[in-house]
């Protein structure tokens, strides 16, 4: 399987990465080039086989459902390049 | 530079107990150390003030009786785990400025254990790299060169900065973390030790996500004891990562006692592959000649899966980075750049703030994630990881502990491999098997190759059986006496 220019134009707005002209073009290459390598798996035979979930057998923990943590908001806020009012502040997303 | 500089963990405990320095003297001697060999660009960021600080408080604990596991070692923290109070990027521009409200599970178990923190270390961005090129802060360099040359070599990668800062004694020990060989390879480039534990032994809690299935911290030191010190300060169970293992963490120095008498080491025949330089599988050979002497019985394996290992990581590692570095939206925390419209803010955003080898991961990583692709390659190659997850295995139904070389290659030049992303990604074809699996490994320096730069071996063991790793590690230290040291260290040569 490989891309094209328009797939990679599709894939970068999916994952939201801005992506010039000239860049879709050389990651069309290098992205083909490494979609070519990993072709290889398709000459194993992997029916009847799980997918691997994790590689150390065990049972999620669980725990009480009750809050444990929390009532920081200066510091859950601290690091966002725009706050206000114990909130982050996104641009105007509705007209 | 002082002698102290040279010291391993081991003695400079010693030594500090004996009243022969202090914590103070030694981690002085640490941060000129670091000002010195600053060309090396192994720290994004040098914290001698909290390291001062942190060396006085260590000296206190001491004389009141109270010294910890690591009390008054100067240590490099990979600049992947969070630090309360103290810049942590990730080396990347998205993280620029980031300061944590919050310490890490590994580092805050490292500080109760006495270490003290000269600065944060550099590594590839997001820990997506193989010679610690794609830095937003730059290359850093490795200490060692090649014999009549000065050209610049790579330290390998990700976890360059920690295994530079080591090997140029400007720090006595460093955390990395191994997603695919991050810790191991660049071990083997520098001339040093580095541990990955099991998957599950050491909390990923506050430690910058790459691949969540993969990642795992561990220790870079320049003796197989000071990594099983600094290995035990480092884990344990831990309630806010859900993949950390209630088991208890054992005296990881107990099991250095030299004795392999009766053990089997396996030879994975599927390791020996076509264009290794043959310095590299000499080193091997001789490693084997080592074990034999020392009464282990060397027996040849096969992991037949083996050449599948390297293309079903650059699915499943970019699919999982992908979905984790989501999170870097311009909203909560980093790098914004503004846009015409929420989209177009995030896209500006992660367009300028990721490099672009992390670009390229998550590009692959939404491909093969994608709707009609999923189970051609994710499924696909989760499926091969469970294949050879069996085949390690089998193999350990008749072997103890498994010896491989750690690279294909010694350090190679910066500049070199750059152009060819899988060439790149080659350079892990010996540790990913072990990653996938989630089992252990280490890389001990053996010897110098033909170009005088440090070569490394790797052994792999049975899920949480660490102990056995570091009992044979420590008969292969004690046979290659590797004593050499790198041209750019602190002091000179």
């Amino acid at each position: 399987m490989s891309v094209d220019k328009n797939t990679v134009a599709k894939i970068a707005r999916l994952a939201r990465i801005r992506v010039d002209e000239k860049q879709q073009e050389e990651l069309t290459g290098e992205l083909n080039q490494i979609l070519g390598w990993i072709e290889q798996l398709s000459e194993l035979d992997t029916d009847g086989v799980e997918p691997m979930t994790s590689v150390v057998e065990m049972t999620q923990p669980l725990r009480e459902d009750v809050i444990n943590d929390g009532y920081y908001v200066d510091r859950v806020t601290k690091n966002a390049p725009e706050s206000a009012h114990g909130f982050y502040a996104v641009p105007k997303v509705v007209e | 530079m002082s002698n102290l500089n040279n010291l391993t963990i081991s003695d400079a405990l010693d030594g500090m107990e004996k009243g022969d320095f202090s914590a103070r003297e030694l981690t002085e001697a640490h941060i000129s150390a670091m000002e010195e060999t600053r060309e090396l660009n192994a720290y994004i960021v040098e914290t001698p003030e909290i390291a001062l600080e942190m060396a006085d408080a260590s000296d206190k604990k001491r004389a009141a009786g109270d010294a910890g596991l690591m009390e008054g070692i100067p240590i490099a923290m990979k600049d992947l785990f969070c630090t309360e109070g103290t810049q942590t990027t990730a080396a990347s521009r998205i993280l620029d400025g980031f300061v944590p409200t919050y310490e890490s599970t590994v580092s805050g178990n490292l500080w109760n254990a006495g270490a003290v923190m000269l600065g944060k270390s550099n590594l590839d961005q997001f820990a997506m790299g193989s010679a610690n090129i794609t830095s937003y802060y730059g290359n850093v360099i490795n200490p060692w060169q090649r014999k009549d040359s000065d050209a610049q070599l790579t330290p390998g990668g990700s976890s360059g900065g920690s295994a530079a800062s080591v090997a140029a004694r400007s720090a006595m020990a460093a955390t990395g973390t191994d997603t695919g060989g991050s810790i191991r390879q660049p071990a083997a480039f520098s001339g040093i030790v580095g541990l990955k534990p099991t998957y599950g032994r050491c909390s990923r809690w506050g430690v910058v996500a790459f691949a969540s299935s993969l990642d795992q911290a561990g220790p870079m030191t320049r003796s197989v004891r000071d990594a099983a010190i600094m290995l035990e300060a480092m884990a344990g169970y831990d309630a806010k990562d859900s993949t950390s293992v209630k088991l208890d963490v054992p005296s990881y120095q107990k099991a250095l006692t030299g004795d392999i008498r009766g053990l089997k080491v396996g030879i994975p025949k599927e390791y020996r592959m076509d264009g290794t330089p043959k310095e590299i599988d000499e080193a091997w050979e001789q490693g084997i000649e080592w074990l034999k002497s020392a009464g282990a019985e060397p027996v040849e394996i096969s992991l037949p899966h083996t050449k599948y290992a390297l293309p079903a990581y650059y699915i499943i590692a970019p699919a999982e980075c992908s979905s984790n570095l989501a999170r870097y939206d311009g909203v909560r925390y980093g790098l914004r750049v503004d846009g015409e419209s929420l989209d177009d803010m995030y896209e500006r955003t992660r367009g300028e703030g990721f490099g672009d080898e992390v670009k390229r991961r998550i590009l692959i990583g939404t491909y093969v994630l994608s709707a009609g692709y999923y189970d051609a390659y994710y499924n696909k190659a989760r499926r091969v990881r469970t294949l050879i997850a069996n085949d390690f295995k089998k193999a350990y139904e008749s072997v103890d502990v498994i010896l491989t070389p750690t690279a294909p290659s010694p350090a190679f030049g910066i500049g070199e491999k750059m152009d060819d992303p899988i060439a790149m990604y080659l350079n892990d074809v010996f540790t990913v098997p072990a990653s996938l699996a989630g089992l252990p490994g280490i890389s001990v320096p053996t010897g110098l190759s033909s170009e005088g730069t440090p070569l490394g071996l790797q052994l792999l063991g049975k899920a949480f059986d660490e102990e056995t790793v570091l009992k044979v590690a420590g008969v292969v230290e004690e046979a290659a006496g590797f004593s050499a040291l790198p041209q750019l260290m602190a002091g000179g040569k």
